[in-house]
C-alpha cells in the first residue's frame, strides 16, 4: 500500500523526488546550525580575548600553510588526564576570533591549544629546525626552511582587512601600523633568540610562527582564572563582583 | 558480445570510459601518496626535508585524491553508465558531459599542484582554495543540469531506487559545498570563512560527515543498487526495505555532524543530538546492507569462481562493520578513548578501502568488459588481487584500532597518586611505531592489488583472448534488476 504510492506518487516524478529529498536533508543541518550561527553573534569572547597581533596572524597562516592540523589538535577535553597534561579546557569564547578553527581531528603530537609560555622561544626555534634536537625519537619533520623565508607584511594587511570585514575587530589604525608592529614584536623574540646565541630577523617566518604559538591559550588561561577568582570570591562572600559571566 | 549493448548503441559509453580510466589512474596515485605518508610516520625522514613533501601538506593530497578523484570518478563512471541504462536514454546533452568530465580532472590537477604547494584552507576535505572552490560548484552545477535533464527525458516512467540515491548526492554535496566554503578572499589563494570559532567546527563537520555521507556511501549503495543484481543475476531483495533505507539514511544522516567534535565547546544540547542521531544511523545503514548481502543470496554457489561477487560481498560486509563501528565511536564514553587516536584512521580505511575501495574494483571489473565487448583478461588475476586487497585492509584495519586504543589507554592512565603515567607524550608515539610498519605493509598490499587489476583491465579492453579458460565471469540477465514484486 505505501509502496505502491511511493511508487505512484514520487518515484514517477523526478522534481518531487528532488523536493522531498532536498527537504529532508535540510531539516538536520539547520536545527544544529542556525541557533548557533544566530548565536554566533553571541560565543562572545572571553574577558582579554584579543584579536591576533599581526605577527601572530603571519604565524598562523603559517600554521595552516604547513598543515599543522594533520597532527595537532587545539581542543582540551574536560577530562583530568588532558588538563593533568595539556591545562585548562578550551571554552568557545577563547576561539572565537579563530577563521578558520583550529581544533583538529587528530594528535599523532601533542595538543597545543595551551601551548604558548610553555617553552622559552629559543625551544620552538630549535624544535622546528630539527624536531629530534629538542624531542628525541620525534616523527615530526624538519621544517627548517622557516628560518630562510620571510613574511610579507603587505600580505598581513590584505589579511587584516579582510578580517576586520568578517567581524574581527581590527582598527584602521592596527592596519596602518602593522608592518611597524611586525618589527616590533619581531624584535623582542630576535632578542631573546640573540640571547640563547641564535641568530634571526623580525620578519622571518619562525619568528612569526613562534609568536603564534607563544601566545595559545595564554589569554584564555588568564580569563578562565579570573572567572574562578570571582566564582570563589562569591561563594566566599567577600565581594560581589559587578560582572560574572555564566 | 553483450546483447545490452547490441540492442542500444546510443548511450554514450565513451564518457564513462573516460571516468573509468581516470578513476583508476587517480587511485594509484592518491594511494601511493597514501603509502607514502604511512611510510613518513614510520619513518619521518621519507620527506626528504622537501616542504611539498611534509606530511601536513601530502595528507591532504592523499585525502582530496582519494575521495574526489578516486571515488568521485570511480561514482560518475558508474552512474553514467547505470543511469543511461536505467532511464533508458542517452544522456541529456553530451556537450554537458564532457565539460563535467574535463572540468573535474582539471580540478583534481590543480588540487595537485596547490596542496603540495601549501595552499590550504585547513578544513579537512575542504583544503582546497576559494578559487578551485568555485570551479567545483561550477561544475557541479553542470554536472547537476545534465542529470535532471536526463531524468526529464527519460523513457520509463519510474526511476529506479539506483538514481533516488545518485540524487541525494547531487542536491546534498552541492549544499554542503556552498555553505563550508563561504570565505572571504584576502588574495588570490588566502581566504577566512566567513564563520568562527566553534561554529565555524560544526559547519565543517556537518560538511565533513555528510561528504562522507553523499560521497562515500549514498552514490556507492545506489550503483549497489544496480550492479549488485546485475552481477548476482537476482533481483533486489526487497524493494519496501530500499524505500524505508534510503529516506531513513538522507534524513538521519545530516543530524550527525556533532559527533565529530565531541567534549569541545559546542552547547550540549547540539553533541547530545550528534549522538542520538549517529546511533539511529545505524538502522538504516544496515537495512542497506542487509538488502545488498540479501540480494546475493542464492548466488553463493557462484561465489567461489565469480571475483565479482566475492569484491561485493567483502564491500558490503565491511560497510555493514563500519557503519557499526561509526555509532559505537559515537557513544560519548567510546569518543572519549577513540578521538585524535588512530582508531579514527582504522573506522576510516576499514569504510574506504573495505567498502569504497572493494565496491569500485567489482564495479570496474563489470563495467570493462562490457563497455569494451571483451572477456576479462584473467580471472585468475582478479582473484589474485582479491586476496591482495582483503588481507590489505586486514592489516591495515586491525594495527590501527591496536594504536588507538593502546595510545588512547596510555594517555589516559594515572598512577597511585593520580597523575599521568605518561607524562611525556613521546613515550605513547614510540609504542605505535611497529603497527606503522604493519600499515605500510597492509596499504602497500592494496596498492600492488590495485596495479594487479589496472594491468587486467588493460589487457582486457585491448581485446588481448582471455587467459585463463572459457569460463565467463558474470552472466548478466538481460532484464533490468527490477525490484521483486
Ligand atoms: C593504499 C591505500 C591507502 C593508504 C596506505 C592510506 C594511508 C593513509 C594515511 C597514512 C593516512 C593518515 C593517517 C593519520 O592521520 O594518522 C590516511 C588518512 C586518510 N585516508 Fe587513507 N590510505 C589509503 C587509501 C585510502 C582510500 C582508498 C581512501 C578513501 C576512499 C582513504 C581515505 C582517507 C581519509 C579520509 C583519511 C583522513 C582520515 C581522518 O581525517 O581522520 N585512504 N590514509
Ligand atoms: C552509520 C554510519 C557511521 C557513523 C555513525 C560514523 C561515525 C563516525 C565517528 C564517531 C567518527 C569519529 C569522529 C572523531 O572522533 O573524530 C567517524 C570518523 C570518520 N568516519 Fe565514520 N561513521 C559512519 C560510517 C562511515 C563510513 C561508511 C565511512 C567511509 C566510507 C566513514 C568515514 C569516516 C571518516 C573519513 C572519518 C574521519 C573524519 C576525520 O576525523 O577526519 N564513516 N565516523
Amino acid at each position: 500500500m505505501a509502496d505502491s504510492m511511493h511508487r505512484k506518487l514520487i518515484e514517477s516524478k523526478g522534481a518531487v523526488m528532488a523536493v522531498l529529498t532536498t527537504v529532508a536533508i535540510s531539516i538536520g543541518g539547520l536545527v544544529e546550525i542556525a541557533p548557533l550561527y544566530s548565536e554566533a553573534l553571541g560565543p562572545e569572547p572571553m574577558e582579554g580575548i584579543e584579536p591576533l597581533t599581526p605577527l601572530e596572524l603571519a604565524g598562523r597562516d603559517i600554521y595552516v600553510r604547513e598543515g599543522c592540523y594533520n597532527c595537532h589538535s587545539q581542543m582540551v577535553r574536560p577530562f583530568r588526564d588532558e588538563t593533568l597534561r595539556y591545562g585548562e579546557w578550551t571554552r568557545a569564547g577563547e576561539i572565537v576570533y579563530d577563521r578558520p578553527f583550529q581544533m583538529g581531528s587528530r594528535r599523532i603530537g601533542p595538543d597545543l591549544q595551551r601551548v604558548g609560555g610553555k617553552y622559552p622561544d629559543a625551544w620552538h626555534y630549535e624544535h622546528m629546525d630539527d624536531p629530534r634536537a629538542t624531542s628525541p625519537g620525534s616523527i615530526m619533520p624538519r621544517y627548517s626552511w622557516l628560518k630562510e623565508r620571510q613574511i610579507d607584511p603587505e600580505a598581513v594587511q590584505a589579511s587584516m582587512r579582510a578580517l576586520q570585514t568578517l567581524g574581527t575587530p581590527y582598527t584602521d589604525e592596527q592596519i596602518a601600523d602593522a608592518p611597524a608592529a611586525i618589527q616590533r614584536q619581531g624584535g623582542e623574540i630576535v632578542a631573546r633568540l640573540e640571547a640563547g646565541n641564535l641568530s634571526a630577523q623580525p620578519d622571518d617566518q619562525i619568528v612569526a610562527l613562534t609568536a603564534y604559538l607563544q601566545q595559545l591559550g595564554v589569554a584564555g588561561r588568564k580569563a578562565i582564572q579570573a572567572q574562578k577568582d570571582a566564582a570563589a570570591a562569591l561563594e566566599a562572600g567577600t565581594e560581589i563582583p559587578a560582572s560574572v559571566e555564566d | 558480445m553483450s546483447t545490452e549493448t547490441a540492442h542500444t548503441p546510443n548511450y554514450d559509453d565513451a564518457v564513462t570510459k573516460k571516468f573509468l580510466i581516470a578513476s583508476v589512474t587517480w587511485g594509484a596515485v592518491g594511494m601511493l601518496v597514501g603509502v607514502i605518508c604511512a611510510l613518513q610516520l614510520a619513518w619521518w625522514p621519507a620527506n626528504l626535508n622537501v616542504p611539498w613533501l611534509t606530511f601536513g601538506r601530502l595528507r591532504p593530497l592523499h585525502t582530496n585524491a582519494v575521495i574526489f578523484a578516486f571515488t568521485g570518478n570511480f561514482i560518475f563512471a558508474a552512474m553514467y553508465y547505470s543511469m543511461q541504462r536505467l532511464l533508458k536514454t542517452r544522456m541529456f546533452n553530451d556537450v554537458l558531459s564532457q565539460v563535467h568530465f574535463w572540468g573535474w580532472q582539471s580540478i583534481i590537477v590543480a588540487a595537485a599542484i596547490t596542496l603540495p604547494a601549501g595552499l590550504s584552507q585547513s578544513k579537512e576535505y575542504a583544503e582546497l582554495i576559494w578559487p578551485i572552490d568555485i570551479a567545483i560548484a561550477v561544475i557541479w552545477v553542470v554536472m547537476a543540469v545534465n542529470f535532471f535533464g536526463t531524468i526529464a527525458i527519460r523513457k520509463v516512467k519510474h526511476l529506479y531506487v539506483a538514481i533516488w540515491f545518485y540524487m541525494s548526492m547531487v542536491i546534498t554535496i552541492a549544499v554542503l559545498h556552498i555553505v563550508n566554503s563561504l570565505v572571504l578572499p584576502a588574495s588570490a589563494t588566502v581566504s577566512y570563512p566567513v564563520f568562527s570559532g566553534i561554529t565555524d567546527a560544526l559547519v565543517q563537520w556537518w560538511y565533513g560527515h555528510n561528504a562522507v555521507g553523499f560521497l562515500l556511501t549514498t552514490p556507492i549503495l545506489g550503483l549497489m543498487y544496480y550492479f549488485v543484481p546485475k552481477t548476482a543475476g537476482r533481483p533486489v531483495y526487497s524493494y519496501r526495505l530500499s524505500i524505508l533505507h534510503f529516506w531513513g539514511l538522507v534524513f538521519l544522516y545530516i543530524w550527525a555532524g556533532p559527533h565529530h567534535i565531541l567534549y569541545s565547546s559546542l552547547p550540549d544540547w547540539a553533541q547530545t543530538t550528534g549522538v542520538v542521531f549517529s546511533v539511529m544511523l545505524l538502522a538504516p545503514s544496515w537495512g542497506g546492507m542487509l538488502n545488498g548481502l540479501l540480494t546475493l543470496r542464492g548466488a553463493w554457489d557462484k561465489l567461489r569462481t565469480d571475483p565479482l561477487l566475492k569484491f561485493w560481498v567483502v564491500a558490503i560486509t565491511f560497510y555493514g562493520m563500519s557503519t557499526f563501528e561509526g555509532p559505537m565511536m559515537s557513544i560519548r564514553a567510546v569518543n572519549a578513548l577513540s578521538h585524535f587516536t588512530d582508531w579514527t584512521i582504522g573506522h576510516v580505511h576499514s569504510g574506504a578501502l573495505g567498502w569504497v575501495g572493494m565496491a569500485a574494483f567489482a564495479t570496474f571489473y563489470y563495467m570493462v568488459p562490457k563497455l569494451w565487448n571483451n572477456q576479462l583478461y584473467s580471472v585468475k588475476a582478479a582473484t589474485l588481487h582479491f586476496w591482495l586487497a582483503t588481507i590489505g585492509i586486514v592489516l591495515y584495519v586491525m594495527a590501527m584500532w591496536t594504536a588507538g586504543i593502546t595510545q588512547g589507554l596510555m594517555w589516559r592512565e594515572l598512577d597511585a597518586d593520580g597523575q599521568l603515567q605518561y607524562p611525556n607524550f613521546m613515550d605513547t608515539v614510540l609504542q605505535l611505531i611497529p603497527l606503522y610498519w604493519i600499515r605500510l605493509v597492509g596499504g602497500t598490499m592494496y596498492l600492488v592489488g590495485l596495479l594487479v587489476m589496472a594491468w587486467n583491465l588493460v589487457k582486457t579492453a585491448s581485446g588481448v583472448a582471455p587467459k585463463d579458460g572459457p569460463e565467463q565471469v558474470t552472466a548478466a540477465p538481460e532484464s533490468l534488476p527490477t525490484p521483486a514484486k
